[in-house]
């Protein structure tokens, strides 16, 4: 099968602050990701071929993103895939260059969740059927409690009692507020301790308010084009090894059988990554991975889906996912310090890959950096839409 | 032979202690406890639970199913269709609603026993249900208890045959509801009391004895409505009644008076402890009276077997928990999107997965589903199912969550993965179930519940709770 690896290059990134942006609009927070993208790749807005827009709840179809940025009669999409979305974004227009149908192309996410006066995000109905109209039995789950859900079962399978289990959990949010405090984007940049997660008030057994990542708005943004053409840009652009979709067929709360203690979707994406851009050990070959932390159990499977770990429990204690741990996670602070702006959330953590890739982690910046890695899950634990994007800063 | 064929009982799992009440009032406490139907139940759900029960110690399938309620969900829409979905009769089945009379239920039954003795229909059960409310600080609300029973009528394997029966009318307003209110009203009790029930009441029971020509002696038992105790010893004196051996005591200490439900209820006591042979006067009392001579067949040893199931469990409420379930104080809901309405249409196209739980069953690899497909999730055949019951079956919770940020009047709001004995998996909502209690592996039932309001448009739906 042919493969997109190496034919497509990112040649500029842009990502706003993320927070509560109380004076920020929609189109400003894609106004000012975009204009940092074309700064970074040398274009300007003219030389954009085509164009992507994801977000969630923040817009509808392509108007929302070429109103804007005035974009001139070119082709625009807008795509959702829940918080797969900003990945999506990047889907779209990496293959419209690799296929040939444009050279310069741009991916925008965006998300404005503040300006609802909810707390947490709007849920998507459990059946995942239209938003248009259900029998009404849909079941309001929110998304700290769907997540909860895999807690019992995870640490049944790793032999760990609640109590450990949620000390666990609490390092890992430790660990990303850590990186968050050395990042002047995130939302949230405090330090974090153990005890301060573990009392804070329950959203969800066994999950803490600080369990949970933020409630954001924020945009980011990329510009791509033909690796043949990319250092015509800049001296080191970022070559994209694997852009991977994988979703389920829904089918693990329909019949059973599903473990709940791990997600198919994100098993069977990095399977799929790691082969197309010829990846054998990827705990040995990542040098920095961003995943979906939007609840701190959800890093701690992944830790384990994306085939990092045999003992989540001993790596998590030997600090492996630090930053100066064998394979960094989250080095941006993650979900939990960004919070989770849907739409922008994929192209958030390619910022931050994009970024160690070529050297420019600051005080964040991981050695020797060749492939990183980002990861969303979208959808449910039960049916996903799992998104991992693999770069590299070399070619081959 | 015309007569009772099967009877179920339903009473919420929660109590509201009198003395709770009481406390919270500084008034008197009327003694005793009385039944709460929590937030997620009300007059349908309750008769959907006791006609379950009806059906499932009857002999026959139900070809008529009759709802008797003065708090019936719906002012204009039927509720007996709901029930009847959701119980999972077929749609031949003969349904009405008997609505705004405290006599609903006896005036559902002699027109039961009408239709089945005319043969135009064979088995029908008479469900009465009520949930009614009176203002803080009334006799009402402490008097009130909320519950439903059901009772089938028919020709064949009768418990108990109807012998004769008597009815008049009076027109006289002693407790009343308008249109729109939410609780009840009532005029001075010493007129209601003794002109209303004990006179009417009087003439009632006098009339059916003198019309079949039985004395108060013949009867084992006597089931009479009771406004109190007080009032409901008072007319047994008047009649000639032995308190300690004939009269069927209320269900005031333990229940309250559940309105429609309150007499039937009494009649299933009664019929609980009967002996065949045995001879039971009934009379209810409302805008009248209706009054029947049963007579206990053979048959009544082997159903009383079949009723005795282990008492569900009771959970004891405060005043002010009972408050919020019954929106009484205005309170604060979490910042969560409102859900958006039902849509009919979408409701109507999935009425039997949503009313009746149907999932499907492949007929190629045998996996069960919910909610029904088109493609097996497991061997992708298309079409090729069998509908699949499973509001009858148990399950056990796989996993769970306490969910603190959706609006739920009790919160955490408790949702289980629940994996069904014989197949099938479905996120339900947990009900009667603290979230000290729950845990892994625990065995649950399914329960009809309310879901709420939205649009206007009552929503219903099947959830677990903890098996009994």
């Amino acid at each position: 099968m042919n493969t997109i690896k190496d034919k497509v290059a990112i040649i500029g990134m842009g990502c706003t602050k993320f927070g509560e942006l109380w004076d920020k609009s929609v189109d400003d927070l894609i106004i000012d990701a975009t204009f940092e993208a074309c700064e970074d790749a040398g274009i300007g807005l003219k030389e954009i071929q085509a164009a992507w827009l994801g977000t969630v709840f923040s817009g509808h179809t392509a108007l929302s993103l070429s109103s804007p940025l005035k974009l001139q009669y070119i082709p625009v999409t807008r795509v959702e895939n829940m918080c797969a979305t900003g990945t999506e974004a990047l889907r779209g227009a990496a293959y419209a260059v690799a296929a040939g149908a444009c050279d310069i192309a741009l991916a925008v996410g965006v998300e404005k969740l503040k300006d609802t006066g909810w707390t947490g995000v709007q849920p998507t109905s459990v059946i995942g059927r239209s938003t248009m109209g259900t029998n009404g039995t849909e079941i309001q789950l929110s998304p700290p409690a769907m997540f909860s859900e895999l807690a019992f079962r995870y640490f049944e399978k790793c032999k760990v009692d609640i109590d450990e289990g949620r000390k666990l959990l609490a390092e890992i949010a430790v660990k990303n507020h850590h990186h968050g405090s050395m990042n002047p984007k995130a939302h949230y940049q405090n330090e974090l301790t153990v005890e301060q997660v573990l009392n804070a008030p329950i959203v969800a057994w066994p999950l803490s308010m600080l369990d949970c990542c933020g409630v954001s708005d924020g945009a980011a943004a990329a510009i791509v084009t033909r690796t043949d053409l990319a250092k015509n840009f800049r001296a080191d652009p970022i070559y994209i090894k694997s852009l991977t979709n994988v979703v389920g067929p829904y089918r693990d709360l329909i019949t059973g059988g599903y473990d709940f203690a791990h997600v198919e979707e994100n098993v069977r994406a990095s399977k799929v990554a790691y082969a197309e851009a010829g990846i054998k050990n990827p705990r040995g070959e990542l040098s920095v991975a961003e995943v979906h932390d939007c609840f701190t159990i959800h890093e701690m499977v992944i830790y384990e889906d994306l085939g990092w770990t045999r003992s989540v429990r001993e790596d998590i204690e030997a600090g492996t996912f630090t930053l100066k741990g064998e394979l960094p996670v989250n080095t941006d602070g993650g979900l939990k310090c960004f919070g989770h702006p849907l739409g922008a959330s994929g192209l958030r953590m390619q910022y931050e890959v994009y970024k160690q890739l070529q050297g420019k982690g600051g005080s964040r910046q991981v050695k020797n950096p060749r492939l990183g890695l980002t990861h969303n899950l979208g959808g449910q634990l039960w049916g996903g839409i799992a998104c991992i994007s693999i770069t590299g800063n070399s070619l081959g | 032979m015309i007569g009772i064929t099967s009877m179920g009982i339903y009473v919420p799992a929660y109590r509201l202690n009198r003395e709770e009440i009481s406390r919270a009032w500084r008034t008197k406490s009327l003694g005793g406890e009385r039944t709460v139907a929590r937030f997620d139940e009300d007059s349908l759900t309750m008769a959907v639970a006791a006609t379950l029960d009806c059906i499932k110690y009857g002999p026959h399938r139900p070809d008529g199913l009759f709802f008797a309620s003065t708090t019936s969900p719906y002012k204009e829409k039927q509720a007996a269709a709901i029930i009847a979905a959701s119980v999972d009769l077929s749609e031949d089945t003969r349904t009405a609603d008997f609505t705004d009379s405290l006599r609903s239920g006896t005036i559902a039954l002699s027109s039961a026993m009408d239709a089945v003795k005319s043969g135009s229909a064979n088995n029908i059960v008479v469900v009465a249900s009520d949930c009614r409310m009176g203002t803080g600080k009334s006799q009402f609300e402490q008097q009130f208890g909320d519950g439903a029973v059901a009772i089938s009528l028919g020709n064949s394997e009768v418990i108990a045959s109807i012998e004769g029966s008597y009815s008049l009318f009076s027109e006289f307003l002693d407790t009343w509801r308008l249109e729109g209110n939410a609780f009840v009203q009532s005029w001075e009790e010493r007129f209601v009391v003794t002109e209303g029930y004990l006179n009417t009441m009087e003439r009632i029971i006098s009339g059916v004895m003198e019309k079949y020509r039985v004395a108060p002696s013949e009867f084992a038992k006597v089931v009479f409505y009771g406004p109190d105790n007080r009032s409901h010893a008072n007319l047994a004196r008047r009649l000639g009644f032995n308190l300690g051996t004939q009269v069927q005591d209320l269900i005031f200490q333990s229940i309250g008076n559940t309105g429609t439900a309150t007499l039937p209820m009494m009649l299933v006591a009664a019929l609980k402890e009967a002996k065949p042979n045995d001879k039971i006067l009934v009379a209810n009392y409302a805008d009248g009276g209706d009054a029947f001579i049963l007579k206990v067949t053979e048959k009544i040893g082997k159903f009383q077997e079949k009723m005795k199931e282990g008492d569900r469990k009771q959970i004891y409420i405060s005043y002010e928990r009972y408050l919020s379930w019954r929106d009484l104080v205005p309170s604060e809901d979490p910042r969560r999107p409102d859900s958006k309405p039902p849509s009919v249409t979408c409701m109507w196209r999935e009425r039997k997965s949503v009313l009746a739980f149907y999932g499907n069953r492949c007929k190629q690899c045998g996996t069960v589903q919910y909610p029904p497909q088109r493609i097996c999730a497991h061997c992708q055949g298309k079409d090729n199912f069998e509908a699949y019951r499973l509001s009858d079956k148990k399950g056990r919770i796989f996993t769970y969550a306490a969910d603190y940020l959706t609006s739920s009047k009790d919160s955490p709001a408790l949702i289980g993965v629940v994996d069904f004995e014989g197949g099938g998996r479905a996120m339900c909502e947990i009900t009667e179930c603290e979230p000290s209690e729950i845990k892994l592996g625990m065995s649950v039932e399914m329960c009809f519940r309310k879901l709420g309001q939205r649009g206007g448009v009552q929503n219903y739906f099947w959830k677990a709770r903890p098996a009994t």
